[in-house]
């Protein structure tokens, strides 16, 4: 087995790494504990950020790529290894997307959804609707009912749940000096956290899983598509493109913004004049137009590389790329110009003319006195920036411009989507799992954007 | 005497997180026809819920009380209709606001606006509108109302947006008028000219005037009755004169006492220790109580009911519902006080620095070239010096170029000229050299305390700024001692250190800010208002704390203020400034005890004073003209009450009146 590392896994795990430190950092400071506390504290944030986290949960799972080593072979040659490249997820959630089917099948269906030619044994041709894949391989067990599995589901999670629990009140205990005590923090509302919400959304969290988990093996839970490819597995591994396009983007759009932002605001004159041309002019052609542009040259650059990108994955990976710096490049405008306001509103602030008359370089001026003051709008434009641009990439993906048609993406979907609405019989699936994947994300994404939001609003301070 | 409205028992209370706080506890008082009645307390004390609560308007967290009533005439507001009390609000009661940029809709013009009033309240005037409204402008004292009906709220000044919202408010010749603050925002002279104003309005309309204000100058000056509010009570009430020259209730003793005088030079200001207690913290049964210097054991455990004392005179104290001979026994704890003002030295004392000739112009620019148009004269040849150990104020109206003076002298905004000598050295410097010579010399203490801090900055953070920016940081172990040594010098804890700006009070991150300009050990300091934002009681605590570390340290202050007695108070030399100009510059005693400048004069007898008479006539007409086409000749001329020729044609040269006395106008020519 060998671990391979793409581009885009490493820059993703780089960023994660930063995130821990700054998150490490933040909570050592008593203005920026007191906001993320607030917004733990109210359900909804704490909902929508139980949500995030499990989606980001799952694109790291599916960063940790690795190659199969193929049985060795007798000459004793160098191990070989197999051209497909696996994640730690795709392990997780087998046998999930390894069996395909010959075409579409209905949603938990054991037969497939249209009519194909079968060969009986006095040699005639019947058409019918065949019987899955998944369904005859499993000759050895007879298929369970799905309420069977519904049930054992909720079993699991009722026992999952009481194992949290009493780990939670052992935890608490401990750190209470009182088993009372912990009880009634968690169960009597003693405490401003919403103990219930976390509780009651890691239940069904878990029920939905562990169903999920045991339908797997008998059954396709969202239908398959086109070539039988599993629907499930299909939006599942597009979780980790959404949110490579939603964070690697403000990667590249954050230093951009915020330098020239504050670099405009704080010295004006003829820098300001050279950044507020730059973003007109760049805000001034459609974005459309540039990321077309720019995807269709990153694409002829890598035919004429064969040499550079060996595999498809790496091929794939490096427009992915590419569609994030382009998005990146086209999106850093309207940040930069908020930030450049909020600087030139806080250029002229008593403390920052005590800090000059107190000699502070400006250097030391835009790091300690104005980054920190226009760090809540960096963070409420990034949460608030991420379902846009998630929702972005599905458009451009639609449109042709968006990631490799080999990549999973809601994007790739909903383009798929477009003759399978126009069947007859409506084939449903694929469009809905897609847009409900998106959905969920997307809402939450929102509602903790808000949450923050609100939290960072210097008004709302007591 | 006829009631045009009375409050009984009038309490409101708050809902914070849950849990209800009263904050308008049992007021009661009534408002008469041609009276007027005024409420003064400090920041936060309640003033302006208690304007909101008479019309009804109060936040949603907010409810009445049960047997809180508001009679106007015969009907109860608070048993009204939201429709109905929209055809009271506007018609029978008017409201004037503090901030008049404010009050007026930005984009619609001044008839536009006054025209509202008459349809909201369908109200028709027998002439045509247009002519009703130009009458009324008149009243207001506006002197061009045809012109004014179709301007927008940016093209008046200050003084006529605040005349605009009076009219607003008397447009309908409502039976009451609620002021609250309504000349706060404003200059001096102004301020005496809306005073005035409003005064021959009450005289023509017989309207009860409900005054809400801070400053016991303009109360005294203002109102028939008093009534002095402290956490949402009101500690004593009674007749104006009789309150102020002979208060009774301790806090109003000490609210008095604490008011600078002009002639305070020699001892420090009285003030009140503790803060108003905050909405939610645990008040004892005297909400004065832990302020006061009398409380003893009954003030916690009890609430003191309102007495009469003189008829009339109301308090509510436990001081005068006890027993005489009680009193006696009880120990007085006479507040001492931190330091002696020495007596002023008249020797003359080192020069720390001077300046002749400054100039601070702005270029207007115009058009795609950007060609500069016009010249904004902000400061306009100021020579200044400053002693060692010595206090210079620099007093003026706002827009007279004060504060850009005091910023162009630390280097904040380039000096277009001027000669600035360090010291008694003879040498001129350049202005970088400057900049270089004195950036640790000289620092600054801001009005806004609010802004003066890095609110994402800890206290220790912000005060090793400077040390750090000069490489003067000691090494860690000194350090804490260092800053430490900075809180104990502004009179704040030690555990300050480790905490953030936004968990102390305004007058403690004035402190603050003074601990901040004094890390670096300068020598002079630049004081920009310094205590024009804070309550009377806090503002004699900074005062006092400038004064005492100018005697230990021997600082020299440029003090940059528009209150007249606080330069009584501070100041050994005072320079008057009007449009960029110094129009007379002198000892303190010289100033204000035989002003020569008329505008000097006229500065000093708007500013409202206490127990004194009313004055009836402001002592300036208009307002300042603008800096960008300042007037050919002396720059007063067009207010001046003495206004001569020669004043308008040619800008008079300095004149002396004695040594250290010099001014600036035609009066004083041989």
């Amino acid at each position: 087995m060998r671990i391979i590392l793409l581009t885009s896994d490493a820059l993703l795990f780089a960023l994660l790494a930063t995130f821990i430190l700054l998150i490490f950092m933040a909570l050592r400071k008593e203005h920026w504990r007191r906001p993320w506390k607030k917004v733990l504290e109210k359900p909804l944030g704490l909902l929508s950020l139980l949500i995030v986290i499990l989606y980001f949960l799952v694109a790291l799972l599916d960063s940790i790529h690795f190659v199969r080593a193929l049985p060795e072979t007798t000459n004793g040659a160098l191990t070989q290894y197999s051209t497909q490249v696996e994640s730690v997820l795709d392990n997780l959630m087998a046998p999930l997307g390894r069996i395909t089917e010959k075409t579409y099948s209905a949603p938990l269906a054991t037969k497939l959804y249209t009519k194909q030619s079968k060969l009986l044994p006095n040699g005639d041709w019947v058409r019918d609707y065949l019987p899955l894949t998944i369904i005859t391989m499993t000759h050895a067990v007879p298929t369970p009912t799905i309420a069977a599995c519904v049930a054992q589901g909720a079993v699991f999670t009722l026992l999952g749940m009481a194992c949290l629990i009493s780990v939670l009140l052992l935890i608490m205990s401990y750190r209470q000096h009182s088993f009372n005590q912990a009880w009634q923090r968690i169960f009597c509302k003693k405490t401003n956290f919403p103990w219930y919400t976390l509780l009651v959304t890691l239940a069904v969290l878990f029920f939905l899983i562990s169903t999920t988990m045991l339908l797997i093996p008998y059954y396709h839970v969202f239908g398959t598509d086109k070539v039988g490819q599993d629907v499930l597995y299909a939006a599942i591994k597009s979780i980790r493109t959404g949110i490579l396009i939603g964070t690697l983007t403000s990667l590249v759009m954050v230093p951009f913004a915020v330098i020239l932002g504050m670099m405009a605001g704080y010295w004006g004159g003829l820098i300001d004049d050279i950044v507020q041309y730059l973003y007109t002019t760049l805000s001034s052609i459609p974005g459309v137009l540039l990321i077309a542009a720019a995807i269709l040259s990153i694409q002829i650059y890598i035919t004429n590389h064969p040499e550079t990108f060996t595999t498809l994955n790496a091929r794939a990976d490096i427009r992915l790329l590419a569609l994030c710096f382009i998005l990146g490049i086209t999106s850093w405008t309207s940040l930069c110009r908020v930030l450049r306001a909020e600087t030139l509103k806080l250029r002229e602030l008593d403390y920052i003319q005590a800090a000059k008359l107190l000699g502070t370089k400006d250097g030391r001026i835009l790091a300690n006195h104005i980054l920190p003051n226009i760090m809540h709008i960096i963070l409420i434009t990034v949460v608030l920036d991420f379902s846009v641009l998630v929702l972005a990439e599905a458009v451009l993906t639609y449109v042709g411009v968006g990631v490799d048609p080999s990549t999973f993406s809601w994007g790739n979907m909903i383009d798929g989507a477009r003759l399978e609405i126009a069947k007859d019989p409506l084939v449903w699936w694929p469009l809905t799992s897609a847009f409900l994947f998106m959905f969920v994300f997307i809402l939450a994404a929102n509602l903790l954007a808000d949450s923050v939001r609100d939290a960072f609003d210097p008004r709302a301070e007591d | 005497m006829t009631t045009i409205l009375s409050c009984e028992n009038l309490s409101v209370s708050l809902m914070l997180a849950g849990e209800r706080y009263p904050v308008l506890n049992q007021l009661d008082f009534q408002l008469q026809p041609g009276k007027t009645f005024a409420i003064v307390g400090e920041s936060g004390c309640g003033k302006s819920i208690m304007a909101l609560a008479l019309n009804q308007l109060l936040p949603p967290n907010a409810a009445y009380q049960e047997n809180s009533a508001i009679f106007l005439g015969e009907e109860d507001l608070l048993l009204c209709s939201d429709v109905q009390m929209q055809t009271i609000r506007g018609k029978r009661i008017g409201m004037v606001f503090q901030e008049p940029m404010t009050a007026l809709n930005p984009v619609f013009t001044i008839g536009q606006q006054l025209t509202e009033i008459f349809n909201a309240h369908h109200v028709h005037a027998e002439q045509s509108l247009q002519q009703h409204l130009i009458e009324l402008l008149k009243q207001v004292g506006i002197s061009d109302p045809v012109r004014c009906l179709r301007q927008y709220p940016h093209e008046l000044s200050g003084g006529m947006k605040q005349r605009v919202v009076i009219a607003m408010a008397i447009a309908l010749k409502p039976d009451i008028l609620i002021a609250d603050e309504p000349t706060t925002a404003l200059d001096v002279t102004i301020q005496a000219q809306i005073l005035d104003l409003l005064r021959s309005l009450q005289v023509r309309y017989g309207m009860a005037i409900l005054l809400i204000s801070h400053d016991l100058g303009v109360v005294s000056q203002m109102a028939d009755d008093v009534a002095v509010m402290y956490a949402g009570q009101f500690v004593e009430q009674g007749p104006t004169q009789l309150l102020i020259r002979d208060p009774k209730h301790p806090y109003t003793q000490q609210l008095l006492a604490a008011i600078p005088r002009l002639d305070q030079h020699d001892r420090p200001l009285a003030y009140i220790s503790g803060m108003v207690p905050g909405l939610t913290e645990p008040k004892a049964a005297c909400p004065f109580a832990n302020r006061c210097p009398y409380a003893w054991s009954r003030c916690w455990a009890e609430a003191p009911l309102s007495v009469e004392v003189t008829p009339l005179h109301r308090v509510s104290c436990h001081l005068y519902t006890e027993d005489p001979s009680m009193l006696a026994d009880l120990k007085i704890s006479e507040k001492q006080e931190s330091f002696v003002v020495n007596p002023a030295s008249n020797d003359h004392s080192e020069i720390a620095f001077s300046v002749e000739d400054a100039r601070c112009y702005f270029p207007i620019k115009k058009g795609l070239l950007q060609r500069t148009v016009a010249m904004v004269k902000a400061v306009d040849g100021v020579s200044l010096c400053l002693k060692k150990g010595k206090t210079l104020a620099l007093v003026g109206e706002s827009g007279c170029g004060k504060t850009t003076l005091g910023k162009a002298l630390s280097g904040l905004l380039p000096l277009t000229k001027g000669d600035i000598r360090w010291g008694a050295n003879t040498e001129v410097l350049s202005a970088t050299q400057w900049i270089k010579q004195v950036r640790q010399q000289l620092q600054m203490v801001f009005q806004d305390p609010f802004s003066s801090l890095n609110p994402r900055m800890m206290i220790s953070q912000i005060l090793s700024e400077g040390l750090l920016a000069h490489g003067l940081m000691p090494p860690k172990k000194e350090q804490l001692q260092l800053l430490q040594g900075l809180l104990d010098k502004v009179g704040l804890p030690q555990e300050s250190l480790q905490r953030y700006p936004h968990e102390f009070s305004g007058g403690q991150r004035q402190r603050l800010s003074i601990a901040r300009a004094l890390a670096v050990n300068p020598s002079i300091l630049i004081c920009d208002e310094p205590t024009s934002a804070l309550d009377v009681s806090v503002q004699a605590k900074i005062l006092n704390l400038l004064k005492e570390l100018q005697q230990k340290d021997h600082l020299a202050y440029l003090f940059i203020t528009h209150d007249l007695a606080v330069v009584g108070y501070m100041a050994d030399e005072v320079a008057v400034m009007y449009l960029g100009r110094i129009v007379e510059y002198g000892l303190r005693e010289e100033i204000l005890k035989t002003p020569k400048h008329p505008y000097t004069q006229a500065l000093l007898r708007a500013k409202p004073m206490l127990g004194e008479e009313r004055q009836l006539i402001a002592p300036v007409i208009g307002e300042p003209p603008s800096p960008i086409h300042p007037p050919v000749g002396c720059h007063f001329a067009g207010r001046c009450p003495f206004v001569m020729k020669q004043c308008l044609s040619e800008y008079p040269s300095e004149r002396s009146v004695s040594a250290t006395h010099q001014v600036r106008c035609f009066l004083y020519s041989e």
